[in-house]
């Protein structure tokens, strides 16, 4: 890769945090927990997006966060009153911002025309606020004017600070370390200058002979004089980013006499109204009457504003210190730390096995390192353990536009998005959420006249949350719509031929159906759900993962979706068996009992594998040593163990094993890497001897089964 | 192939011999990663008998290859002191069984004879050149299809 794309490509990143930070600052502007830090941050977020995309020449991008930007700025200054509309209106924008990015990244087009109706509805904000505070200049003016003349100085300040131009003096020195984080002061004095009109002068004296010159030294400052009507914040705003490398002063000249005066005028201490405009002026407004009354509404906002902004500037805000690291740096750590917790194993026994007694020093050193090994093991998954934010961050668009595209109201509670997981496990459970979370507000979720109608309130509640529960993560979709149909998807499920029409099933096996490939609920096929993905491959997606997912459902009053998923997906959950002398591991996820086959319950059929009758369930038998081509004769199956299980496609049957050695959790490591694809295996791991056990594919273990007849069974079972 | 060594006709090659059953072969000793005693494999179901199983090296699934078995000659009866030869073809690292190794030998490219055409297809598949030494015969193998051939497809 190319530097330059390199650099793209972290900017990208950055932009997906910057991205998760807007959604989540507008959101929480959106239930009214908003405080002035969110929407700092929230403006910094479309600030640093525009800022790197101005450096990639990305015109659409910046264009539109400009947009953005300015209306959040808006927002931050107090000049708009961020209500639910505009809130709503910046979400939109917020994904649409998201677009862009991904437009940027992709060479996807974008939706042009929504681009522009959101960039357009934006300005008009924009424009409100300028007429708007344009106006309430005028009324300041107007009936500031009588005052006036009675007013001490301090209110010719807040006179002056109202009527705008005022003369600033900014003496800026840069560090070394400014220009060592790639900054530029030309960059900033342009920035300077559209503000207002700039004399720049600069003060060179410091600079050294040639000789003593150190190129990567700071000798020049400057003095800057602009002429703006603007406050002192928005100045330090252009030294936002620079502000710890360089020492500033920026001072107020036009207006500095009145400034200190209006201090003395007031009982209030210096600092406090000192360094902000705005501070002043609402300082003043409690003394006038009249004043107060004229001051624009949403000045005293940012009276509040300038000690958050304070707070903003002191090293108060300490965020986690991170860094990227290459995903296969991590595996090779990763897969290190697996050797060596199994290396220690192996080390134990053989020292237990050459007779060294427990109390030896060495006995003692080795208990050590078996700590030592256990906690490396712990932290370096804890690296790869991420919160599940970053797909739950994500969910809230897709509500918005679910939601915008039922005509349903919704809203998305999340709760838990701290609970951490495997990386491999979150980039799998985006799309089983997603998939939820549309069918929660399709087919849960009620149309708002419906809900009221049935006491409800008109906006549904859809609620994602994740939680530890016993070494797995639990993640749950619930919803407080209708709940299941459970008539109409027997009625369909009977229409598809899935099932027969005569046979009684119970609540939960009808809850069950709509799992079954090939079920859907096609009477209302919109561009929501009903993509032809049905929830039997949810179901599937979630089995793959070693997860298993249940419903519950009450009628009218909603349905739950739970899912249960393991933590890593390098390692698994294993029933370790053994089949002729060989051990091998079923993955637990795939195993719903175990039984010790009794004589009356095995019947034979011609031509077919032997059956087993399991409670009223009739499965094939697979003799696994057979099947595996460890031995010819098969096992009498009362002196096996029968493990009944389920496969990801829905198949089941009763695999015969010789004994089952207990369960265990087992590394996951590829067969194919070094040999190939071996038929009935799925991979491989290493137990605690050193030696090599195979996993067994219960997949594949079931394909070649003459399976139809009992998938009969099966489905009148409810599978 | 014979383009190949004159292209390299003065260059000298390292290689590492080995014994399987009274006869003599040699891999090149860059596709060598390290030789280690015999250890019990896990057997692998479905694989042909040549493939004796995977054994653990330091976490990685490493296929064992009976090379006796897969050159055609007998079957190799392992014990503590065989040895497996662990290579790396292409991308893949595989463990060759074999009853001993001998020497290293450095050679010039052009001491190795061609095989010549003889009946035993597998001498083709396998053998890439004869050496003599030492009034020894030393086959080179080449490593190319020692896994089943279906591996390559997977």
């Amino acid at each position: 890769m190319d530097p330059l794309a390199a650099i793209k490509a972290t900017y990208f990143q950055e932009c997906d945090e910057q991205l998760a930070e807007l959604e989540t600052g507008l959101s929480a502007m959106k239930d009214g927990e908003g405080d002035d830090e969110t929407v700092n941050a929230v403006f910094r977020a479309a600030h640093s997006i525009k800022g790197g995309a101005g450096a990639f020449g990305l015109e659409n991008l910046v264009q539109f966060a400009h947009v953005l930007e300015t209306t959040l700025d808006d927002v931050r200054a107090g000049r708009l009153a961020p209500d639910g509309d505009l809130v709503n209106l910046m979400l939109r924008a917020s994904d649409m911002l998201s677009d862009h990015v991904n437009a940027a990244r992709d060479g996807n087009p974008v939706d042009q025309a929504r681009s522009e109706t959101i960039a357009r509805e934006l300005e008009n904000y924009n424009e409100a606020t300028k007429s708007g505070s344009a106006e309430s200049d005028d009324e300041f003016d107007i009936d500031f004017a009588p005052i006036a003349v009675t007013m001490s100085e301090g209110d010719a300040a807040a006179e002056a600070a109202a009527l705008g131009v005022r003369e600033w003096e900014i003496q800026f020195r840069p560090r070394t370390s400014l220009y060592a984080h790639a900054n530029e002061v030309t960059l900033l004095l342009r920035e300077l200058q559209r503000l207002g009109t700039l004399s720049v002068d600069l003060i060179y004296g410091d600079l050294p002979s040639l000789q003593d010159l150190v190129p990567e030294e700071s000798y020049l400052a400057w003095i800057i004089r602009l002429q703006a009507d603007c406050d002192e914040s928005r100045i330090r705003e252009v030294f936002e980013f620079v502000e710890d490398d360089c020492d500033i002063h920026i001072q107020c000249i036009s207006t500095c006499a009145g400034e200190i005066e209006v201090s003395h005028a007031q009982p209030e201490p210096k600092e406090v109204i000192v360094p902000q405009v705005p501070g002043i002026s609402t300082a003043q407004a409690d003394e006038p009457a009249p004043a107060k009354a004229t001051m624009p509404m949403p000045l005293p906002a940012n009276s509040a504003n300038a000690p958050a902004e304070e707070e903003k500037h002191a090293p108060a805000v300490v965020s986690p210190q991170t860094i990227r690291v290459d995903v296969d740096r991590l595996e090779r750590l990763v897969d290190l730390v697996g050797e060596l917790v199994i290396n220690q194993a192996m080390l134990a026994q053989r020292s237990m096995e050459s007779g060294l007694s427990r109390a030896s020093s060495f006995a003692n050193g080795l208990e050590d390192l078996e700590h030592l090994t256990r906690d490396i093991q712990d932290s370096v998954m804890s690296i790869r353990a991420q919160p599940v934010k970053s797909v739950f961050q994500r969910m809230t668009r897709l509500v918005r536009e679910v939601s915008a595209a039922t005509g349903k109201r919704v809203r998305l509670v999340t709760d838990g998005e701290n609970t951490e997981v495997d990386k491999t496990v979150i980039e799998r459970i985006a799309d089983p959420i997603t998939h939820l979370l549309r069918n929660a507000i399709d087919h849960g979720i009620e149309k708002p006249d419906i809900r009221i109608a049935a006491g409800k309130p008109a906006e549904g509640v859809v609620r994602l949350s994740a939680l530890h529960r016993s070494g797995r993560i639990v993640i749950e979709v619930v919803d407080d719509g209708a709940g299941i149909d459970r008539k109409r998807v027997k009625a369909i499920a009977v229409e598809k031929n899935l099932i027969s029409a005569d046979v009684n099933l119970s609540d939960e096996e009808i809850d069950n159906l709509i799992f079954m490939p090939g079920f859907s609920t096609a009477s209302s096929v919109s561009e929501v759900s009903g993509r032809g993905v049905g929830m039997d491959v949810v179901r599937r997606n979630i089995q793959s993962l070693g997860g298993r997912i249940t419903i519950s459902s009450r009628p009218g009053l909603g349905s739950t979706f739970s899912l249960s998923l393991p933590l890593t997906l390098a390692v698994l959950d294993g029933m370790v068996i053994s089949v002729c002398n060989q051990t091998l591991v079923i993955p637990l996820s795939a195993v719903v009992e175990t039984l010790r086959p009794k004589e009356g319950d095995l019947h034979e059929l011609k031509g077919s594998a032997p059956l087993i009758r399991i409670r009223d369930l009739y499965v094939p038998i697979i003799d696994v040593g057979r099947k595996l081509g460890h031995r010819t004769e098969p096992l009498v199956p009362a002196a096996g163990v029968a493990l009944f299980v389920e496969s990801e496609g829905g198949g089941r049957a009763a695999l015969l094993v010789d004994a089952i050695q207990g369960q265990r959790q087992v590394v996951i490591k590829s067969m194919e890497a070094n040999y190939r694809k071996v038929d009935g295996i799925a991979a491989a791991t290493i137990l605690g001897d050193g030696r090599v056990a195979l996993i067994v594919d219960v997949e594949s273990m079931l394909a070649g089964q003459s399976v139809d007849m009992f998938r009969s069974e099966k489905r009148a079972a409810a599978g | 192939m014979s383009e190949a060594f004159t292209n390299q006709e003065n260059s000298r090659t390292e290689l590492i011999s080995f014994r399987i059953g009274a006869q003599e072969f040699c891999v090149d000793v860059m596709s060598v990663r390290e030789i280690r005693g015999w250890t019990a494999t896990t057997p692998l179901p479905h694989a042909p008998n040549y493939v004796r199983g995977v054994i653990n090296l330091r976490g990685v699934v490493l296929p064992v290859i009976d090379l006796g078995g897969r050159l055609g000659l007998s079957m190799t009866d392992p014990t503590a002191r065989h040895v497996i030869i662990v290579t790396r073809i292409g991308n893949q690292i595989v463990g060759l069984l074999v009853d001993a190794v001998c020497d290293i030998l450095t050679v010039s490219q052009n001491a190795i004879q061609t095989t010549p055409d003889l009946e035993y297809d597998t001498n083709k598949t396998f053998v890439r050149g004869l050496l003599p030494i030492d009034g020894r015969m030393i086959s080179l193998i080449t490593l190319e299809n020692v896994l089943p051939a279906e591996a390559k497809a997977a």
